[in-house]
């Protein structure tokens, strides 16, 4: 795929989004009158705590101590040397505590509620890895924690349901729908709309509506801005290309997010293309959807020609989602970044590649990334640099993979 | 005259209580849903709230969810519900009815021609439950179709987002009783008396309340304070398990004329 150049170069992508919660045609408040004011409250909470030194001081603090900030960025010699073209450095969001990049998010949120003195926490969870990262913040804050998680996700990813259960967490299995991701957002939405008085709701990418995709992209856009500053003191420059997946669009944005303003970055979204794009069994909703409203924002959606919303498929349970947060849309349109399709079965080989070249078990979501730096390392030349957001771990997907592969453990 | 606001001003000369039942298109039996409209009129039903089916209910509770997952599998979608419409208004002419349901089905087909097939078939109403209110398009197309689009209040809205709903009113004004998803909790009228009070002053269109009503004693309750009564979960599970024309029809009757009976009783009083 050729680099998309289209770009108009007056637009500042850092004053997105508006006062509306707007980036561009997407985003914005489509929610139950219920929330209107729990999310006006919100807002304004978080812009007041956006801008104040002690808070900032308290997360920058936390993110050192507790999470294990900064990431390194790990140069991938041999898998380089492998693939034969452009070198690949990976963001290793991984080694972060509980094992992602979602610690970022959930850190900041837990700030947030502890602020508005909110009692008891609610996520919704795909992978686990936003559920765990939930379940831990609010046992470090002595907050209760109920994560709703589709029962499709609790079978595939049994060990992070018995983590949040270790962490003193509820997991409440969710049967409606597809029993996945989007499901488990529906029932976390309608638990807030219940509880929205003494509960504070941790959404786990830069979905939902006005403030989340600005909030959530806030506390992860530190690997972004960390990432920029690494490569000019480490590398002397920025990157050629960078990449990230994009399940609902956190890590994504979160790397994207400090390079939006320098138009030689080409920036390429890593989408679930599951058994591939023409199958219609996928998760690209970027690459395969339109526009239209679910869970609060307008975005890209993968539904019907009735408006409802399908069922996707991936490998990756946190890829498996029918929407993505408004910004990547909005980025889409006005050409800045690029969202492609990689399958199952190209994550599965990069996900191969990556642990026998580098020693390093990336979660499935992450080896989609892995799976376009390749790609994109093989149109580049030997001395460009793609950097690639690794945003987890992979020992959650360990049994995801042997019995994809017919092994019994 | 949209037929809303007929119904409304006959109600109001007339000093009685609207009675508004929902029912999720396509539930239970699709073959049966107009014969099921019909025998809501019969038992009293002031105006109809169709449910457009939808695939990701965030606002509703369980009934209404396994409702629409049921007519969803029947393949039931904006194109039957228009249809259904259509043949309703073929016998009835006069009872206003609202399309409710979630903002992408909409989008997806386009404002501009689900207002205009809207009108044509008969629709009076829309209530988008995650609908913005700065919505222009939205707004316009309807207003031109002379279509209300109808407005939820609930009880954590504030002062000035309630200032906002009121002055935009369109056709009446729903209010949700209850601080959550339908057909979850049972409305408490004390609670929100006052409020509901205090809007019916403000605005310059009635006041529907529902939410957490389920039976005549429930209806009853909010009726001294409401210009008209909402019930959907409570009926929508009743009928759960009818199937055919007589037993739809018989069970609608037998569920709303209570309530119905009730609310003229008061009148009476
Ligand atoms: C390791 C990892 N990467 C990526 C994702 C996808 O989410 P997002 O697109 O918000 O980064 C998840 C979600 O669970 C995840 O666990």
């Amino acid at each position: 795929m050729k680099p998309q150049r289209k770009t108009e170069p007056e637009i500042d992508f850092n004053a997105y989004p508006d006062a509306m919660g707007r980036f561009g045609a997407y985003g914005g408040v489509y929610v139950a009158e219920t929330l209107i004011a729990p999310l006006a409250e919100l807002t304004a909470t978080y812009l007041k705590l956006r801008d104040d030194p002690a808070f900032q001081a308290e997360l920058a603090h936390d993110l050192k101590h507790y999470v294990g900030r900064p990431s390194p960025i790990y140069h991938a010699q041999r898998l380089s040397r492998e693939v034969g073209g452009a070198q690949i450095l990976l963001k290793r969001e991984d080694l972060n505590h509980t094992g992602a990049h979602k610690i970022n998010n959930t850190v900041g949120q837990a700030m947030v509620a502890r602020h508005m003195g909110k009692t008891r926490i609610i996520a919704e969870t795909g992978a686990g890895q936003h559920g765990v990262a939930s379940a831990t913040v609010a046992a470090r804050l002595g907050l209760e924690c109920m994560v709703y998680m589709g029962e499709t996700d609790i079978a595939r990813q049994a060990i992070n349901v018995f983590r949040m259960k270790l962490l003193g967490a509820t997991v409440v299995p969710v049967s409606s729908g597809s029993r996945t991701l989007k499901d488990a957002l529906n029932e976390a939405l309608r638990d807030w709309v219940t509880n929205v008085r003494d509960t504070f709701y941790i959404i786990g990418t830069v979905a939902g509506p006005h403030p989340y995709p600005m909030m959530v992209r806030d506390f992860n856009a530190v690997v972004g801005r960390e990432a920029r500053a690494q490569m000019l003191t480490e590398y002397g420059r920025l990157p050629d290309a960078l990449t990230a997946c994009v399940g609902g669009g956190s890590n994504a944005i979160g790397l994207f997010h400090a390079f939006l303003n320098d138009r030689d970055v080409r920036i390429v979204g890593a989408e679930a293309a599951g058994e591939g794009l023409a199958t219609g069994h996928h998760a690209a909703s970027l690459a395969a959807g339109r526009p239209g409203v679910l869970h609060g924002n307008r975005t890209y959606v993968l539904c019907d020609d009735d408006g409802q919303i399908t069922e996707t498929h991936s490998i990756s349970a946190g890829l498996d989602y029918p929407g993505v947060g408004p910004e990547h849309a909005f980025l889409k349109d006005a050409g800045r970044a690029e969202y492609v399709g990689v399958t199952d079965a190209e994550a599965m080989r990069a996900f191969h590649q990556l642990a026998r070249s580098e020693g390093i078990l990336a979660a499935l979501e992450s080896a989609h990334a892995v799976a376009q730096a390749i790609k994109l390392a093989r149109e580049l030349p030997r001395d460009a640099l793609v950097l690639c957001n690794l945003s987890g771990r992979g020992d959650k997907d360990v049994h995801t993979i042997a019995q994809r592969e017919g092994i019994a453990l | 005259m949209n037929r809303i606001d007929q119904r409304f001003s006959q109600l109001k000369s007339a000093a009685r209580t609207g009675l508004i039942p929902f029912v999720t298109a396509g539930d239970p039996d699709p073959a049966a849903m107009v014969p099921l409209l019909h025998a809501l009129v019969d038992a009293g039903a002031d105006l109809i709230e169709l449910g457009m089916p939808f695939s990701d209910p965030m606002a509703d509770g369980p009934v209404i969810q396994r409702a629409n997952e049921r007519a969803l599998a029947r393949k039931i979608g904006l194109t039957q519900v228009l249809e259904m419409v259509r043949t309703f208004r073929r016998d009835d002419t006069h009872t206003p009815l609202v399309l409710m349901g979630y903002l992408n089905p909409i989008e997806i087909r386009g404002v501009e021609h689900f207002a205009e097939e809207a009108a044509n078939a008969g629709v009076d109403g829309l209530l988008l439950v995650d609908s913005p209110l700065d919505d222009a398009a939205l707004c316009a197309q309807m207003q031109a179709r002379h279509l209300h689009l109808i407005r939820l209040l609930a009880p954590t809205s504030s002062a000035t987002r309630t200032h906002d709903l009121a002055a935009r009113a369109s056709g009446f004004l729903y209010f949700v009783s209850i601080t959550g998803v339908t057909g979850a909790a049972r409305a408490d009228a004390a609670a929100i008396a006052a409020q509901v009070q205090a809007l019916r002053q403000q605005a310059r269109v009635p006041v529907a309340v529902g939410f957490g009503v389920k039976d005549a004693a429930g209806a009853l309750a909010i009726a001294s304070f409401a210009d008209a009564v909402v019930i959907g979960s409570a009926l929508v599970e009743y009928l759960q398990g009818s199937g055919g024309d007589t037993d739809v029809g018989a069970r609608a009757r037998a569920f709303l004329a209570p309530i119905r009976a009730a609310l003229d009783a008061r009148k009476a009083a």
